[in-house]
């Protein structure tokens, strides 16, 4: 089973996630270069965190138009499991695979530490592993990860069961406090309709350790590997 | 003449350096080897006030790998892999514009570091403000605070700690001094020669553009109110376009296609060319009309002074064009050929081709003028020693002098800046900002590396010599507490105006210092930097040598931080708290003065303590470690019951001598001895503690036990502090924010 980590000029995670991956996981990954045309072999897709082509404009704006980002669609569409972490998320947004937007934190700053992030859904490749209501610790690290949705949308999202992360207090509850950047319903992170396509702000791959302040985040993906083991697939997207 | 006396007083030059460059060239210089030599003989780049006395700094040791001399210092951590790091300040610029003068700081100090062929793991900040009740400082720190993390998070290096203090005299001066750590592997570390006749020279990174001409010079002056006309000379920083060099640069350093790499900081293509040049005994001669140019109608002058970011110089094997062109090419980056090396140990500028600059390169470097400034001890030091009895006659209760103490800015919780910095990109963050020293794991070993800066402007201002041994020696305590054995030091210097003697004075005291601490604590000093005229209209900041002390863990499970995990503890405390308050965080708060003697230090029990500390670490048998420093050991008690979830504690301890006559108990709560930790462990393991300490010559006593909801300090067995960790914690955490946003966090 191998892993791909797309690497666009100014992610900074990248390595993070691969080394999550094959020194913790125990799983092959492998860097892919935004201006690739192919994902090469891969069983899933890691869009990792960062500040692609600097954000100067909106996050992940440019990012979308890169070369990779068409394979990624088709692996997408195919139904192949990608996971987008922080700005991988905002880029998931931005080339329209997952709905909404990101706006600028509540009180307009960059906020790092870990926060409490409930598992909505296990129904989703990256949670299965996980039981409903868990709450995972997990750092964010972001100055735009305020999430919002037109009503409508928002709706959609709640009903069909694709908000998949929401920030939350220590007893698991959804609060003002503990949502930390302003996010609509408190949302951490959302699914696609087919719960293939997943992006989250908190960053899993950077709580994969205990010395790092906590494993909550290996369940991600660990969840993803049983997920492949179940489908018994490794059938190639 | 060809320059007139205006001319030179532009370019900072004095008659007799004027002459002195005419003298070494054997000529009168045009105009532009006037801006190259008045950028390289700048305070900034030339250490002409401060050579003399950095001379005697210890500078080796078995583990050093680089000295002093390169873009960065490096220590061996075992493995064969190497801690590259440097402390730098950019003072000057983070006054006139703090968003871009941080950034470029932290952007400058980066490339320092990657330019060694290292790659960046960790940052950290000393920083120093005026107070918080100040519209203008709030403004300076919120902007600094945004640069160093619009800077540091956006290229993912973490920003893993700091510190940061607040006095009066940093209005209008701010320090932002910016440390910064890399791992490399020996063999791999490339540093700033040319060398190779014929061996091209390349630009890469951004354009040149007309910011920051003479910066080097501005960081050089002291400020008035034309400073704020200066803002040109601060550049502005593209963190996206440093990753993207720092990435293709450690890709294209790993072959063994690069023979010197240099970056272009302070003094920029100028100082790149020569010193490359003049370090490796050859010459370097270039074409400006090829430099990358942001707009046109540039000057050769103008060139070779700009200060504009995110540009390195690179000699390259000749025959190698091609593979490293192909590297920058990957990262949309162009590697221009601007020129070669030379065998004439000049440095030569042309414009399409016609020379227009033609000097030897060592007239810019190496022969540049070193002043024995004139320095005398200023008078009235014996009264400034002394606490006035009639203004510390009176004084607040304890619980209340120790509330406000923990709502005090310099002692109050942090976590209003360090949540705006990215501390955990990388997954290298063991011990997170906050409780003590930075801890990051390197990755591939079982180690880890304990970082801290440190250094208090109040003792140095009462004992410029005193202070900096302090410094020396809290830095290496708290990368001791963390488990961290220290081996290696880097410093920045922060003075007034070098020119003044009793300003040269507290400089060659504060060096004297720092190289007795250093030299008794193993720590060697592998690099630094100073910076000079730190003043505004006539008045000096206070002294203030900043040091950054690395230490080894030899496992990273050793990793101690403040806290107290767990209730039934042994509390220890390892030295003795004798009641010192000279320049103390009291004395400041409660009187507002700065007066009296700092504390006094013995060298040899800071060692012993550090090796202690480090053992017990490694072998388990302490569970929590915390110096005493600011606030004493009321709130250093304080400060491992924060962030536990309400652990409290109690401890008894006797009456402490007093000190210069300050009534009540704050001596004893309050006192800032040295060599002073706060340690717990199991009950069980304390006896130990306590044999071992003794026996190492070390005072060691068990002073009580963590339990309980509160913070409860007894003197001679009567209770002086009781005060339930929920509100001493709310004061605590809570201050910073309110100070800035008007409300808690």
């Amino acid at each position: 089973m191998t892993f791909a980590v797309v690497v666009f000029p100014g992610s900074n995670s990248d390595h993070d996630a691969h080394y999550a991956v094959e020194h913790v996981l125990g799983q092959p990954a492998r860097f892919v270069w935004h201006k690739d045309t192919s994902l090469g072999t891969a069983d899933v897709v890691i869009l990792p965190g960062g500040f692609s082509h600097g954000d100067y404009l909106r996050t992940g704006a440019i990012a979308r138009f890169s070369p990779i980002m068409a394979a990624v669609r088709d692996f997408a569409d195919a139904g192949g499991p990608v996971l987008g972490i922080c700005n991988g998320f905002q880029i998931l947004l931005e080339c329209g695979l997952l709905p909404g937007a990101m706006l600028r934190n509540r009180d307009v700053r960059f906020h790092c530490g870990f926060v409490g992030v409930r598992v909505e859904r296990t129904d989703t490749p990256f949670t299965n592993r996980c039981t409903v209501g868990q709450v995972l610790h997990l750092p964010i690290a972001h100055g735009e990860g305020n999430y919002y949705a037109p009503p409508d949308t928002l709706a959609a999202l709640e009903a069909d069961g694709q908000v998949i992360f929401r920030y939350v207090d220590e007893a698991g509850e959804v609060t003002e406090a503990a949502n930390p950047n302003g996010s609509i319903h408190s949302i951490a992170g959302i699914s696609n309709g087919s719960k293939n396509v997943v992006g989250l702000m908190p960053h899993p791959e950077r709580a994969c350790e205990a010395c790092l302040g906590g494993a909550d985040g290996l369940v991600v993906f660990q969840s993803v590997v049983h997920a492949l083991h179940e489908r018994g697939t490794l059938q190639r997207v | 003449m060809t320059h007139d006396a205006a001319v030179l007083a532009r370019h900072g030059l004095t008659p007799d350096e004027y002459a002195r460059i005419v003298q070494l060239i054997g000529r009168e210089p045009n105009l532009t080897e006037l801006g190259l030599f008045s950028v390289m003989w700048s305070e900034h780049c030339s250490y002409k006030s401060s050579r003399v006395h950095l001379k005697t700094l210890p500078t080796e040791g078995a583990r050093v790998v680089q000295g002093p001399g390169e873009n960065a210092g490096a220590v061996d951590i075992g493995d064969g892999l190497a801690a590259v790091f440097k402390i730098e300040s950019h003072n000057h610029p983070s006054f006139i514009e703090p968003y871009q003068g941080a950034a470029t700081g932290v952007g400058g100090i980066i490339r320092d570091i990657f330019t060694m062929g290292a790659r960046p793991i960790a940052l950290l900040d000393a920083l120093r403000f005026g107070p918080m009740d100040d519209g203008l400082n709030r403004r300076v720190l919120k902007g600094v605070v945004a640069g160093i993390g619009g800077y540091g998070n956006s290229i993912g290096i973490p920003t893993v700690g700091g510190e940061v203090m607040f006095d009066e005299s940093y209005r209008g001066n701010p320090l932002v001094n910016v440390f910064c750590l890399g791992i490399a592997r020996h063999s791999e570390i490339v540093k700033g020669h040319a060398s190779g006749v014929g061996n091209p020279v390349y630009y890469v990174g951004a354009k040149t553009g007309r910011d920051g001409i003479h910066g080097a010079t501005m960081a050089s002056a002291e400020f008035d109110e034309s400073s704020a006309e200066k803002r040109p000379a601060v550049q502005v920083g593209d963190p996206f376009m440093e990753k993207l060099l720092l990435e293709a640069c450690l890709e294209v350093m790993r072959g063994e296609a690069v023979v010197g790499v240099q970056d272009m900081g302070a003094a920029g293509l100028t100082c790149a060319t020569s010193e490359t040049g003049s370090r490796g005994s050859v010459g370097v001669q270039i074409d400006v009309a090829r430099v990358p140019q942001r707009e046109p109608g540039m000057t050769p002058y103008e060139i070779m002074l700009s200060e504009s970011q995110e540009r390195m110089l690179l000699i390259v094997k000749r025959g190698r064009e091609a593979e490293v062109e192909r590297v920058f090419e990957k990262w949309d980056l162009h590697a221009v050929r601007i020129g070669e090396v030379t065998n004439d140990q000049r440095l030569r500028v042309m414009e399409h081709g016609v020379v227009v600059a033609d000097v030897p390169n060592r007239a810019l470097t190496d022969e540049a003028p070193v002043y024995h400034r004139p320095y005398r001890e200023p008078e009235g030091r014996a009264d400034l020693q002394r606490i006035p009895a009639e203004a510390v006659a009176a004084g607040p209760k304890p619980t209340d002098a120790f509330l406000s103490l923990l709502s005090t800015p310099t002692i109050a919780s942090k976590r209003w800046i360090y949540r705006q910095y990215d501390h955990v990109v990388q997954t290298n963050t063991v011990a997170l900002d906050g409780l003590t020293a930075a801890v990051v794991r390197v990755k591939g070993t079982t180690r880890a590396l304990a970082m801290s800066v440190d250094g208090n402007g109040r003792y140095s201002a009462l004992d410029p010599r005193q202070g900096a041994k302090l410094a020396v020696a809290e830095a290496a305590r708290n990368v001791a507490c963390a488990g961290g054995l220290p081996i290696g030091a880097t410093n920045c210097l922060n003075f007034g105006n070098p020119e003044r003697p009793d300003i040269m004075w507290q400089f060659a005291e504060a060096v004297a210092g720092i190289g007795e601490a250093c030299r008794a604590l193993d720590t060697p000093i592998t690099g630094g930097n100073v910076s000079f005229y730190n003043e505004t209209d006539g008045r000096a900041i206070l002294p203030t040598p900043i040091l950054g002390v690395v230490g080894l863990v030899a496992d990273v499970s050793h990793v101690r931080t403040r806290l107290f995990s767990e209730a039934g503890l042994d509390i220890v405390i390892l030295g003795e708290g004798r009641g010192e308050l000279g320049g103390s965080e009291y004395l400041k708060t409660i009187h507002g003065l700065i007066r009296g003697r700092p504390p006094v230090l013995d060298l040899a029990r800071e060692h012993a303590l550090a090796r202690l500390l480090v053992d017990w670490a490694s072998r388990g048998v302490i569970r929590s470690a915390h110096d005493c420093a600011e606030g004493g050991l009321a709130v250093t008690l304080a400060e491992c019951c924060f962030d536990t979830g309400g652990l409290g504690a109690e401890v008894s301890i006797g009456r402490a001598p007093n000190d210069g006559g300050v009534p009540g108990l704050a001596s004893t709560l309050f006192g800032e001895s040295a060599t002073c930790v706060l340690v717990s462990a199991a009950p069980g393991d304390a006896p130990v503690v306590l044999r071992e300490a003794h026996a190492a010559g070390l005072p060691a006593a068990r002073i009580g036990r963590t339990g309980g909801s509160a913070i409860r300090i007894a003197v001679d067995g009567e209770i002086a502090i009781d005060c339930s960790v929920g509100e001493a914690e709310a004061r605590w955490s809570g201050a910073l924010a309110k100070a800035l946003d008007g409300r808690a966090a």
